[in-house]
């Protein structure tokens, strides 16, 4: 009965994000335009200017888009994990939020399930960027798209409980969009989503370190992997416990008691 | 006090000895209050008195460290799930999403207190045929007005069948008609379905002569009893001016 109570919570909480995402159009559409355009501008831009050496999970020499594009997918999902916190900040004001925390189940439960449903929605917008990527000629293994779902689940939970625990320390809005500049742009900029780690160690010794570390590089890797049919363990366990972290630090943050509703006083 | 009358059953709400402060300011002050089984509780008091800190307590958006508060005899610290099920609320804002339907919105709430389908869909029809609102079930929440926003948001804290329902100054900025209509309709649920209501207003005129008529000043209790028993206690004839000399000197 009482796992009957949380499954049913649970699509409850996924079927109103999906609903919400689909009656948005324009968040779809601004959500895979900017992918896109890296991929078809920058990425092709990019191309005489960088070349990849053969490097893992490659097997050849590969253009500058096929090297860019788990890179693509794993933005998506930062812009995604951020966008959905946007959201609960949003949806806190609104009240919305509040109505959550008063269902009968435990809070951890709530924001979890808050998170998988976002992570639902991101991956059907990489589904359909990696339709339109294979039409332009970028054809990773089929089996690569079957392996590369779990990577995308694990990448996507631990994104979106990064944006979890920055939207219960952020009180409004205009803070949240500095922290859009603090966060996404550093975090992409600073991985291995756009130039592969050997490369950013010709050039800076501080970058290299800084990229190796960050969780969105290892998000990456595992996506990038996963879509060649190889797992990438040290990727997988890194990104893994970047999620566990992030999750336990949210659901402090969301806690009544212990948590920074309080420090923000009356909403 | 006077009030704890010997019922089989437990009092939908129990407080006890509530304080609770943002810093050095306090904003409620050893509250105590108790509400039974069908009984309207009008909590009246001033912008800032502590009626919003006090649904925030009892919604467990903040923790309460001094007292205790019990819904149906559940503890809401101990047995927070327990008693969060007996509960329902609507809050000062509208909590409805705009973009979906009603009957998404409603759907939502049924699913995370666990209703199956059909459960759901019954209730639902229910709810919303009580408020007159079965009609526009397909439409999306945008489209309703700010009167028929709030039914529908009464309706979906009935669902789930609460023991107590909160409702925080519900009628803010609506027309006299649909305020009237709110007032109507919530003093109706309490005789029918024997649920115990909060009222949280500064509106005196939403009050009815069988109400239980609490006053919050400054986060202390001012006076808590039936409306004539109040009137009898401080001499006066309405309830405008016993709030106002109850009150005294301090701007509403």
């Amino acid at each position: 009965m009482r796992i009957l109570h949380y499954w049913r919570a649970l699509s409850g909480i996924v079927s109103r994000e999906v609903w919400r995402f689909l009656y948005q159009r324009e968040r779809f559409i601004a959500a895979l335009v900017r992918p896109l355009v890296w991929l078809f501008v920058f990425a092709a831009g990019f191309r005489a200017a960088l070349g990849i050496a053969i490097t893992p999970p490659y097997e050849t020499y590969i253009l500058y888009e096929v090297y860019i594009t788990p890179g693509l997918l794993g933005m998506i999902q930062l812009f995604n994990g951020m966008q959905s916190s946007l959201s609960m900040v949003y949806d806190r004001e609104m009240g919305s939020m509040r109505i959550l925390m008063v269902a009968p189940l435990p809070r951890g439960f709530l924001l979890m399930a808050k998170l998988v449903a976002g992570t639902f929605v991101s991956i059907l917008q990489a589904y359909v960027f990696l339709g339109i990527a294979w039409l332009y000629g970028i054809q990773p293994p089929l089996a690569g798209l079957l392996w590369v779902f779990p990577a995308l689940v694990l990448s996507g939970m631990m994104l979106g409980a990064l944006g979890l625990l920055l939207s219960s320390f952020i009180k409004q809005l205009e803070n949240f969009a500095g922290v859009m500049n603090f966060v996404i742009f550093p975090m992409f900029f600073m991985s291995t989503a756009l130039y592969p780690l050997w490369k950013i160690k010709e050039s800076s010794e501080w970058l290299y370190w800084i990229a190796q570390y960050n969780p969105f590089s290892q998000a990456v890797e595992l996506i990038r992997f996963a879509l060649y049919g190889q797992l990438n363990q040290y990727a997988l366990i890194y990104t893994g416990a970047a999620f566990v972290i992030f999750m336990l630090l949210a659901i402090l943050g969301y806690n009544p008691s212990k948590g920074m509703m309080m420090r923000k006083g009356r909403g | 006090m006077g009030h704890r009358v010997k019922t089989m059953k437990k009092p939908a709400l129990e407080i006890e000895q509530l304080s609770f402060a943002y810093g050095k300011k306090k904003a409620l002050d050893h509250v105590n209050l108790t509400i039974q089984p069908a009984e309207c509780c009008v909590l009246l008091g001033p912008n800032g008195a502590g009626k919003s800190t006090l649904f925030a307590l009892i919604t467990r958006l903040y923790d309460c460290r001094e007292g205790r508060i019990a819904l149906c005899g559940f503890d809401i610290k101990q047995e927070s799930l327990k008693a969060l099920a007996k509960l329902g609320v609507v809050f000062q804002q509208t909590t409805l999403d705009p973009d979906l339907t009603v009957l998404q919105n409603l759907h939502y709430h049924a699913a995370l207190h666990g209703m199956s389908r059909k459960q759901a869909d019954q209730r639902i029809q229910q709810e919303l045929e009580r408020f007159e609102m079965y009609h526009r079930r397909k439409e999306k929440v945008r489209q309703l007005n700010g009167g028929h926003k709030r039914r529908v948001e009464i309706a979906r804290a009935l669902l789930h069948k609460p023991q107590l329902l909160l409702l925080d100054e519900p009628t803010v900025g609506l027309d006299m008609p649909s305020r009237q209509g709110i007032v109507e309709h919530v003093h109706a649920l309490v005789k029918d379905e024997k649920i115990a209501v909060l009222w949280a207003t500064h509106l005196v005129d939403e009050i009815y002569p069988d109400d239980k008529l609490v006053i919050l000043h400054q986060g202390k209790i001012k006076a808590d009893g039936v409306v004539s028993e109040v009137l009898q206690k401080t001499g006066t004839e309405t309830i405008r001016e016993a709030f106002s000399r109850l009150t005294e000197g301090m701007a509403t």
